[in-house]
């Protein structure tokens, strides 16, 4: 089929360019990192220095820092369309909505995964807690990750028109992505915990959640980018 | 009264509007009637339950309520359904969505707050981290950000398409956390309410019927507030659309002086 096919390049070249601005102007190296680093020092502040209770909260902790992060992300990655217009050039480009999102997504995921990675290692320190089966903490984090850039890929560009976007971007996304954080949550805590079993009917949960909007996004995407 | 031709079909709620203004009345007035005979029944005439003393009467008002509301979510979502499908895409349909969706979060907000004045003396806490009532708490904020999505302007098409969007994912996304928060609260308990009720119902005639005064009640109050808030979505479209006719004239009226 030409259709998917072009939609995929469309999606690579819409990533590549997304991660080329980032690389460019540094916005989430240089502030989103260290923003999701301080919330994992003031959750530390606000449970108190007990060192056993946040080992064992470590997985929820790096996950709630996980999706304040992406909420910066998201607003990052329509903050780069709506200067100079570029979304009208985007529009204009002739390339497939679906693509875009899931170029966009794609990108937001990346560099979502890079930021688990050193929150991960990070909290490790911080709240004493080995990071065991690592395979489980990386599939979660990627299949979770899909989930998280997906919604908020597609949310971003349900509130572009917005006046008060950066006020209800969070609004929507917090309560949907519920699921997401629960299931990462879970599945981190049986990786850490050593029964990485327990994490199967999470780690299916957090794939489900990925497919279900990610084709959401790839279906509803262009009538949203429509939006004047 | 409006006379000038606007673009906003006006013809048939127009003709109708008198025939189903009285329906409309009566359907109030049955509303207002039902719900006061409730309370009546409820806290004079029904006995109190073996079981839960004078508690159970809060039962005559609460699981109405959360009927209600997911009525009110079901009806936003079939109304946004039809909003997309093109054939039947109209300005109705996204009106109705918007003014069942208003009127669900008002009785999502009700269900919680009788919820929880009745879980207090029975579980012996306001809150517990049960499936269902997680859900109906996720539900409350997830509909109150589809009433906000509605507020950002756009043009009419525009602004029809995003909210109908907003409405099915939200719609979607209930059974998916539910389903999360089954998994994830490993000491479930079995929804409490709906076990009393089938052992109310076998307990006392009077109770059963009152349950059901209540369920038919708040559904007529449903249909009366949609009724009202849809036709009140009408009335600011059409005053918008007529002051931009007003602006207009005069703008014109200043270029032929």
């Amino acid at each position: 089929m030409p259709g998917v096919a072009s939609m995929w390049r469309d999606a690579l070249l819409v990533m590549a360019k997304d991660l080329r601005v980032e690389l460019r102007s540094r916005v989430a190296i240089n502030q989103v990192v260290p923003f999701a680093l301080a919330v994992l020092v003031l959750f530390g502040l606000a449970l108190g220095p007990n060192l056993h209770l946040l080992a064992s909260e470590t997985a929820g902790l790096v996950w709630m820092a996980v999706l304040f992060s992406c909420v910066l992300g998201v607003q990052r990655s329509y903050a780069i369309e709506s200067t100079d217009s570029a979304k009208d050039g985007l529009r204009l480009s002739g390339l497939d909505p679906a693509g875009v999102f899931l170029g966009k997504a794609g990108a937001l995921a990346i560099q979502l995964f890079a930021l688990e990675v050193v929150l991960a290692l990070v909290a490790s320190i911080l709240y004493g807690a080995p990071l065991t089966n690592a395979l489980v903490l990386v599939v979660t984090c990627i299949v979770a990750t899909l989930g998280l850039a997906a919604v908020g890929t597609f949310y971003g560009a349900l509130a572009l028109g917005a006046r008060v976007r950066e006020t209800l971007l969070p609004l929507l996304f917090f309560p949907v992505v519920a699921p997401v954080l629960m299931g990462a949550m879970k599945a981190w805590q049986a990786g850490l915990a050593g029964t990485p079993g327990k994490a199967d009917g999470w780690l299916e949960l957090l794939f489900v959640f990925a497919l279900a909007y990610g084709a959401i996004g790839t279906v509803a995407f262009g009538p949203l980018l429509e939006d004047g | 009264m409006i006379t000038t031709e606007l673009p906003d079909r006006p013809t048939p709620t127009e003709t109708k509007r008198p025939l189903g203004e009285r329906a409309l009345r009566v359907v109030g007035v049955l509303a207002v009637v039902g719900v006061v005979a409730t309370v009546w029944l409820g806290l004079w005439i029904t006995p109190e339950d073996q079981f839960m003393g004078n508690l159970v009467r809060l039962l005559y008002i609460h699981p109405p309520m959360a009927w209600v509301a997911f009525l009110a979510y079901g009806l936003s979502f079939l109304s946004s359904l039809a909003y997309l499908w093109p054939r039947t895409r109209s300005a109705i349909w996204d009106r109705l969505a918007g003014a069942s969706a208003e009127v669900g979060v008002v009785f999502t907000g009700l269900t919680l707050v009788t919820g929880s004045i009745w879980g207090r003396p029975t579980w012996g806490t306001w809150w517990t981290w049960d499936p269902l009532l997680t859900t109906t708490a996720l539900l409350f904020v997830l509909y109150l950000g589809y009433l906000a999505i509605r507020h950002v302007p756009g043009t009419d098409e525009v602004r029809g398409k995003r909210n109908a969007i907003a409405a099915l994912v939200a719609f979607v996304d209930v059974p998916v956390v539910y389903f999360s928060v089954y998994l994830w609260q490993s000491l479930h308990q079995t929804p409490s309410i709906l076990n009393i009720e089938t052992r109310k119902t076998t307990v006392h005639g009077s109770m059963a019927w009152t349950l059901l005064l209540g369920f038919c009640s708040f559904t007529l109050a449903f249909i009366w507030l949609v009724a009202q808030r849809y036709r009140l979505a009408g009335l600011e479209a059409r005053e918008e659309s007529f002051g931009l006719e007003i602006a207009l004239a005069e703008r014109r009226l200043e270029g032929g002086r």
